[in-house]
């Protein structure tokens, strides 16, 4: 089949050679080791707890939720006492009010965990309160509640769902695994999603420089009418929700607007398996795969750990640091996309895709000098956009003239940052800018909306 | 504890540098500037390294005096150097191209902010202030005696040919392989090509300025020709086009970075050497024209910009 992409984007090395025949591993949380459940893990409204410190919490019960659609309740990954409440350093960088929980190593599950069911049985309405009462997210790095994107608004027909198997960050091998070691897990959980919209095809969309993972979801997925495996152009950012949906269907979602507005819906590998677990599991989320890789540590590979396990019980659990020529960056995630962490006192969460753990010349980024306008990162931008303008931009301060051109449609790729030979923090300085600039409109819109209350009322007492 | 570094993504970049890139034109000039020794002898040499010596120099020198950071090793000035030597005459004196470097690194680069900066191709600028300043020392041509020792006679170059309507003298292979009279660098036109396809190759220029502006020339003069004289093969070989196309009309910091402005700046180019070449003074408009659309480059990126990945459809603004 032909191989489809997007226009512009890099080629970044890929670096997965280092964890990509790593077969993923279980890791379990050490007993009496802490784990802490930070109350925002997703898009939306943070969670409450429900429990309170000195509480016994076992396996798969949940201990955070909130009352909003937009939001995702948290299950405790062990059992063990509640020991505190108070903020933890999440890998976003974000001090968030978590749980933390001293693993008893007995790991007892609650009552009703492991109730699979037939999906075929239930209703969708069933089938969606299952899968938002498991705490699916998505597991790419966004985190946008999965309950809500299976449910988009009636006048938007979803045509095509599409399992975002690309994994175009470097060094990442985790959902790549996933489909050599659980292909038909991952069919299952597709053909869930399509019993809820049954008119659409399912489609599976992996880059061509994993030929194993295309032959493996292939074969799984012979004799389903209706789920087909799409070779994609290794090109980064093939994974971007917009463009692989213009690679697959050729359609634009609008600036500002939602995938389903193009009638698509898009799932992360290890987010379908989720769903899969939830429903014909009855489990929670409460496990994720991460790839730590990078030649600062001892032992790259792709582990299975419970979310919650601090990224430092994680390192000690599998080998620790490479003691001959040890990291001097760590990444949460991939190297175009992934923040950076200063230490490994951070919880993992429902969105950790990754640990890196960069040497000294692996993380070597070189001084900044002038821009040349040599136009590289116009003609790599996958969005269309004039990063250096956009730099200029964000130096002087001027966010008008950011927004003019187009700042707010950046999705940080950081492919233009890739490509400047000058070594320009672009995206960077793009990425700190759009804060300032969404959240004046944000603000204004908010100003607007209590202005138009304030004078809706006036009106009212004047006919009164 | 060990402090880990915290910086902004992406935290891999591409080995292409300022530096690679100045170092892929100067090799791209290679051929243009050996054959323009082999034509042009011992003279063409000392004004080359002159040239060179004096820009990397008088950068190196304001950089002091400014007390900014010194970054003549990213090779720009290098390139600078080498360029305006091309566009001289190899009959030139030696201190023609130390004023040019002078008046092409500190006016027309270093006093906007330096490298990238500069809304005109330096090198050019520094040529139009020698012509402008000194015109007999900048249009004594000579015949490419090589090093063979022969005193240097003056000749006409094919351009001049052409304005006076005399007939050109040279044959065609002469002018492709820079056997004529001219500026040390834009003869040869076979070389200059090769360093063009070594250019693109190494995806440092695009193909789109160097054909277009070539096109329109070659276009201009096979359909309008020059005074009912249409000799567009002679008009894009002979003086400067293919040295302004491929090396000038390039320059980053003076040419747009939209893929549509890039065509209607080759275009308006194009046009302009035409104009000059026909109807204007001077026997060459290469120069003047690149640094004419040189200027108008902010504006055309302004009315160019490219639409982006899901653009919403154009609203008029309401009133």
């Amino acid at each position: 089949m032909q191989a489809l992409t997007f226009k512009r984007g890099v080629h970044p090395p890929d670096g997965k050679e280092l964890a990509k025949d790593q077969p993923i591993k279980v890791i379990m949380p050490k007993e009496n080791s802490e784990l802490f459940y930070p109350m925002s893990q997703h898009i939306g409204a943070p969670c409450d707890p429900l429990v309170a410190v000195g509480d016994h919490v076992k396996v798969g019960q949940k201990i955070a939720e909130s009352g909003a659609f937009m939001s995702s309740p948290i299950f405790a990954s062990v059992s063990g006492e509640v020991v505190d409440i108070r903020p933890m350093l999440v890998p976003g960088g974000a001090m968030v009010k978590s749980i933390v929980v001293k693993n008893d190593g007995k790991m007892e599950e609650i009552e009703g965990l492991n109730e699979g069911k037939d999906y075929t049985t239930m209703t969708n309405d069933e089938i969606l309160a299952a899968i938002k009462n498991a705490g699916v997210v998505g597991l790419g790095g966004a985190g946008f509640p999965t309950h809500v994107k299976l449910n988009p608004p009636k006048d938007t027909p979803i045509d095509h769902i599409l399992i975002n198997a690309a994994e175009c960050e470097p060094y990442l091998t985790c959902d790549y695994r996933l489909m050599l070691e659980e292909p038909e897990r991952i069919v299952r959980g597709l053909q869930i999603m399509l019993k809820l919209h049954p008119n659409a095809k399912g489609v599976i969309g992996i880059e061509m420089n994993k030929p194993e993972a295309i032959a493996s979801m292939t074969k799984a997925c012979e004799g389903i009418d209706n789920i087909t495996v799409q070779p994609l152009v290794t090109k980064f950012p093939q994974g971007s929700e917009k463009h692989l949906i213009y690679a697959i269907t050729k359609r634009e979602v609008k600036s500002g607007a939602l995938p389903a507005s193009a009638g698509c819906i898009v799932d992360n590998v290890d987010t379908v398996v989720a769903i899969e677990r939830a429903i014909c599991k009855g489990r929670p989320l409460m496990r994720r795969i991460v790839t730590v890789s990078g030649k600062g540590i001892k032992n790259p590979g792709n582990y299975k750990i419970r979310i919650g396990m601090t990224l430092r019980d994680l390192v000690d659990a599998i080998g620790g640091f490479n003691e001959e020529n040890p990291p001097v960056k760590l990444i949460a995630g991939g190297p175009m996309m992934g923040p950076t962490l200063y230490t490994l006192d951070v919880a993992s969460v429902k969105t950790t895709s990754g640990l890196l753990c960069f040497t000294k010349d692996e993380a070597y980024i070189p001084e900044e000098r002038n821009c040349i306008r040599c136009g590289k990162c116009v003609e790599h931008c996958p969005m269309g956009l004039m990063p250096f303008m956009l730099n200029a931009c964000a130096i002087k301060g001027d966010g008008e003239g950011f927004v003019k051109h187009h700042g707010l449609d950046c999705i940080e790729c950081g492919s233009c940052s890739y490509e400047c030979p000058a070594k320009r923090q672009l995206a960077q300085s793009i990425r700190a800018t759009k804060k300032i600039e969404a959240g004046k409109k944000a603000a204004a819109a908010a100003a607007a909306r209590a202005k138009a209350e304030a004078e809706k009322k006036a009106a009212e007492a004047e006919k009164k | 504890m060990a402090n880990f570094v915290v910086s902004g993504t992406p935290h891999v970049r591409s080995k292409e540098s300022i530096q690679s890139i100045m170092r892929d034109v100067i090799i791209a000039l290679v051929p243009a500037t050996a054959m323009g020794i082999y034509y042009f002898g011992l003279r063409a040499l000392i004004l080359i390294v002159a040239a060179i010596v004096s820009a990397v120099f008088f950068e190196w020198l304001y950089e002091k005096i400014t007390k900014k950071p010194v970054t003549i090793s990213d090779l720009s000035a290098v390139v600078t150097g080498l360029l305006l030597a091309m566009n001289l005459p190899a009959a030139a004196p030696i201190w023609v191209p130390i004023v040019g470097s002078a008046f092409a690194i500190i006016f027309a680069k270093q006093l906007f902010g330096g490298l990238g900066q500069n809304f005109i191709n330096p090198a050019l600028a520094g040529r139009a202030f020698l012509l402008a300043s000194y015109p007999t020392e900048m249009t004594t041509w000579t015949a490419p005696t090589g090093f063979s020792g022969a005193d240097a006679v003056a000749v006409a170059t094919p351009l001049s040919e052409l304005k006076a309507g005399t007939g050109l003298s040279a044959s065609l292979g002469d002018l492709v392989m820079g056997n004529v009279g001219g500026c040390i660098g834009e003869t040869c036109a076979i070389a200059l090509i090769i360093g063009g396809i070594y250019l693109l190759y190494k995806h440092v220029i695009s193909w789109k300025i160097p054909v277009i502006y070539i096109a329109t020339v070659f276009i201009l003069f096979a359909v309008i020709g020059r005074h009912g004289v249409r000799m567009p093969v002679q008009e894009i070989f002979a003086g400067g086009v293919m040295l302004g196309g491929i090396f000038m009309a390039t320059d980053y910091a003076s040419s747009p970075v939209t893929p549509k402005g890039q065509i209607i700046f080759a275009i308006g180019a194009g046009l302009i050497t035409y104009l000059i070449r026909t109807f204007g003074g001077y026997p060459e408009g290469v120069s003047y024209s690149i640094l004419l659309m040189n200027v108008c480059v902010p504006l055309i990126e302004r009315f160019t910009e490219p639409t982006i990945f899901g653009a919403l459809p154009k609203t008029k603004e309401a009133k």
